[in-house]
C-alpha cells in the first residue's frame, strides 16, 4: 500500500500540480468544507482515476482544476503556470453529455473545434479533424445526427469525440460512463483505452466504478468521505499495456488492486448513509456505524 | 383442450379487428363526430336562447341571422368597391377632358373617402395588431433575454413588471391617447392617431408574457451548457447566438403566443375607445347604430374575431415547430 506521503509519488515537476487545495461553500449557516488540503501532482500523459463516495468531492475537484469553480485555497498549476478560469486546454466531458441538443454531433464538435483552432486551421483541415474525432469513438455512421436521435453511450462518445477534438492538455472527465448500462460502458472503456493508447492524453477520470478505475489508470486517488475531504490513498496500477479485461480477471495483480481499492472504500472509508437526512445523527444500530472522520 | 385452444385463438383473431374497428371509430368520433356534434347543439341552444331574448333593439340575433349579415357585409364590401372603381373612373375621364382643353392643367387625383368596410376592418386589425406586437416582440425579447443573463436587472425590473402586466388595457389607453396627440404633432401623417394609440396599447399589454416568458426560459438554461459555453470561452456575442438563443426559443415562442393572444383580445377594446377603422370600430359603431341588424352584425363580427383569433395561434404554433428543436415543448 502506498501512502500519500510516499516518496515515490513526489514528482519533480509536475504537468499538472492540484496544489494544497480548500474548498469552503458558503451556506446559509456558515462555511461548508467540502475540500481539505487536496494535493496531488500529476505527470503528463498519465491516466488518473478519482475515486470516493457519492457526495465527498471528487466533482469539486474536478470543477476547481477546470476553473468552473475557485479553489478558497491552494490554487492549480498547469505546466507551471496558475489557472484559475475555464479553457478549451482543461477539455471536459460532462456526466450527462451535455451536448447541444439542437445542433447534430458534428455540429457539437465542430462548435469546439471552431472556437479553439480558427486562428490556426483552414475550413477543409477543420472538416477533417472534426471527422476524425467522430471517428475516433465510431461515431462517424451517425455524424449528422441530433442527440435526441442517438443513443446514450453514442452522446457519451460525441461527448468525448468534443473533448478530444480540442486537444486539451488535460481532459477532465465527470462520471463519464456513469449513465450507461454494463455492457455499454464496458464498450465504452475499451474504446477509451484504445484512444489513449493512440493519443497518450492526460487524463483525471471521476468514478464509481472500481473495475473501471484499475482497468484504465495509471495511478487510483481514493478520497475520504466529506466534509473535509481530501485524498485517502493513491495506488499505483502497473499493469501492462495494453490491457484486456477478459485476460485480467484472472490476473493475481489485477485483483489485488481491485480488492485494496474496494478495502479502502468499504472498511476504511465505510459510508453510513442516512436515506432520510445527512443532517440527522446516525442511530447507532451495530458496530456498522464506525465512521472515519 | 386443444380444441378450445383453438377457438379461443379464433375468437382473440376476430376480437382484435373488432377491437381494431373499434379504435379507429372512437378515433374518428374524436376527431370529426363529437366537434360537430358540440358545433350543432351549440347552434340549436343558440338558435331556441336567441328567440327567447328580446331586446330593444329587437330579438336576439340566432344562427341564421348571422349568416345573413355575414353575406350582407360580403355584399356591401362589393358594392363599395364598385363605387370606389367608378369614382376613379369617372376622375379620370373628367381629368381627360379639362387635359384636352387646356394643356397646362396639373392632373390631381384625388383618393376615393368611401366608408370603410367590413373586410377593410378585418385587415386594418390585422395590421395594428401585428404592428404593435412586432413592437413588443423588438422590445421584450432582447429585455428578456438580458434579464435572463443578470440576475441584478431581474431583480431590479421583476417587481415593476409584475405590477404592470396586470393592468387593463383600458387604463393604459386614455395615458395613450394624450401622450400620441401631444408628442406626434405632423402636417402629413404617415400614420393616423387612432392607430399608432391602438397599436402601443396593444404593445404595452403584450410586452409582459414576452419579456417574462423568455427571462424565464434564459435564466434557466442547463447550467452544464453553461459551462460547455465557459470551458470553450465563447465570447458574450457567441454564447448568445449559439447557446442562449437556440435553447430558450421554446420559451420565447410560448411567451410570443400568449402576447400575440393578449394582443388581439386588447386590440379591440382599443379599436373601440381608439376609434381606429378596425373590428373594434366596427363593433363599437354598430352598437351606436342601434338598426334591427346591429346585433346580428356584431355577433357575426364576434365569429370573425374568435375564428381570427384562432387562425392567429395556429400561425404561430406552426412557427414554433419550425424553429424549435424540443418538439415536446410545442404543445396544442
Ligand atoms: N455549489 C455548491 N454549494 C454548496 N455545497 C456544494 C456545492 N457543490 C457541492 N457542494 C457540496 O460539496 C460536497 C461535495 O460535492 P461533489 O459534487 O463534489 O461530490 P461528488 O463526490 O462529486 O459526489 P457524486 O459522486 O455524488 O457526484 C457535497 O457535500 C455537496 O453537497
Ligand atoms: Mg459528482
Amino acid at each position: 500500500m502506498n501512502k500519500v506521503t510516499d516518496e515515490a509519488h513526489v514528482i519533480e515537476h509536475p504537468f499538472l500540480n492540484i496544489s494544497h487545495i480548500d474548498m469552503v461553500f458558503p451556506t446559509d449557516n456558515g462555511g461548508f468544507t467540502a475540500l481539505k488540503e487536496v494535493d496531488l501532482q500529476i505527470k503528463k500523459g498519465e491516466f488518473i482515476s478519482l475515486i470516493g463516495h457519492s457526495g465527498c468531492g471528487k466533482s469539486t475537484v474536478l470543477n476547481i482544476v477546470a476553473g468552473l469553480y475557485q479553489a478558497t485555497t491552494g490554487g492549480i498549476l498547469l505546466k507551471n503556470k496558475e489557472v484559475n478560469e475555464p479553457g478549451p486546454e482543461r477539455a471536459v466531458v460532462f456526466q450527462n453529455h451535455s451536448l447541444l441538443p439542437w445542433l447534430t454531433a458534428y455540429q457539437n464538435v465542430e462548435l469546439a473545434v471552431k472556437q479553439v483552432f480558427a486562428k490556426t486551421m483552414s475550413k477543409g483541415e477543420m472538416k477533417e479533424w472534426i471527422e476524425y474525432n467522430l471517428k475516433l469513438v465510431h461515431m462517424d455512421h451517425a455524424m449528422h445526427k441530433r442527440p435526441d436521435e442517438i443513443s446514450g453511450g453514442m452522446k457519451q462518445r460525441v461527448g468525448i469525440a468534443r473533448a478530444l477534438a480540442m486537444q486539451p492538455e488535460v481532459l477532465l472527465m465527470d462520471e463519464p460512463f456513469g449513465a450507461l448500462d454494463a455492457l455499454t460502458r464496458a464498450h465504452m472503456q475499451d474504446s477509451l483505452m484504445e484512444i489513449q493508447n493512440e493519443l497518450n492524453n492526460t487524463v483525471i477520470m471521476i468514478t464509481h466504478d472500481v473495475d473501471e478505475a484499475v482497468l484504465l489508470s495509471d495511478r487510483i486517488v481514493m478520497m475520504t468521505n466529506g466534509p473535509e475531504a481530501t485524498i485517502g490513498e493513491i495506488l499505483d496500477v502497473n499493469l501492462e499495456r495494453p490491457r484486456s479485461r477478459l485476460s485480467l480477471a484472472k490476473d493475481i495483480e489485477y485483483n489485488r488492486l481491485r480488492s485494496e481499492v474496494l478495502t479502502f472504500l468499504y472498511e476504511k472509508q465505510r459510508k453510513v448513509e442516512n436515506i432520510t437526512s445527512k443532517k440527522t445523527t446516525v442511530k447507532p444500530q451495530s458496530t456498522q456505524s464506525v465512521k472515519e472522520a | 383442450m386443444s380444441i378450445t385452444t383453438v377457438n379461443m385463438g379464433d375468437i382473440s383473431m376476430s376480437e382484435k379487428i373488432l377491437q381494431k374497428a373499434k379504435r379507429l371509430l372512437n378515433k374518428m368520433a374524436n376527431v370529426l363526430l363529437l366537434p360537430v356534434f358540440g358545433i350543432t347543439l351549440f347552434l340549436f341552444l343558440w338558435a331556441i336562447a336567441a328567440q327567447n331574448i328580446n331586446t330593444s333593439l329587437g330579438e336576439f340575433p340566432g344562427p341564421t341571422a348571422v349568416v345573413e349579415q355575414f353575406s350582407a357585409l360580403y355584399d356591401e364590401h362589393n358594392t363599395e368597391r364598385d363605387k370606389a372603381v367608378a369614382f376613379y373612373e369617372r376622375q379620370e375621364v373628367r381629368n381627360a377632358r379639362k387635359l384636352a382643353k387646356n394643356p397646362d392643367y396639373v392632373v390631381k387625383i384625388r383618393a376615393y373617402t368611401g366608408k370603410e368596410t367590413f373586410i377593410d376592418q378585418i385587415f386594418t386589425s390585422l395590421i395594428t395588431v401585428t404592428s404593435g406586437f412586432l413592437v413588443a416582440a423588438v422590445i421584450a425579447i432582447p429585455l428578456g433575454i438580458w434579464m435572463g443573463l443578470s440576475k441584478r436587472l431581474n431583480s431590479a425590473l421583476n417587481p415593476m413588471i409584475q405590477i404592470f402586466k396586470p393592468v387593463s388595457p383600458l387604463a393604459w389607453l386614455p395615458l395613450v391617447t394624450m401622450v400620441v396627440s401631444a408628442l406626434y404633432v405632423s402636417d402629413d401623417p404617415m400614420m393616423s392617431k387612432s392607430f399608432l394609440t391602438s397599436m402601443i396599447t396593444v404593445s404595452l399589454c403584450s410586452l409582459w408574457p414576452m419579456v417574462i416568458n423568455t427571462s424565464i426560459g434564459v435564466s434557466s438554461i442547463d447550467s452544464d451548457l453553461l459551462n460547455v459555453s465557459k470551458v470553450l470561452r465563447l465570447s458574450t456575442i457567441t454564447h448568445i447566438k449559439k447557446i442562449v438563443l437556440p435553447a430558450s426559443i421554446p420559451m420565447i415562442f410560448t411567451g410570443m403566443r400568449l402576447s400575440f393572444g393578449v394582443a388581439w383580445m386588447v386590440l379591440i377594446a382599443a379599436e373601440m375607445l381608439a376609434q381606429n377603422p378596425g373590428l373594434g370600430k366596427f363593433v363599437w359603431d354598430e352598437f351606436q347604430n342601434g338598426s334591427s341588424d346591429s346585433l346580428a352584425r356584431i355577433m357575426a363580427a364576434v365569429v370573425v374575431i374568435g375564428f381570427i383569433g384562432f387562425l392567429l395561434d395556429r400561425a404561430m404554433l406552426q412557427l414554433q415547430r419550425k424553429v424549435s428543436w424540443d418538439k415536446s415543448s410545442v404543445s396544442v
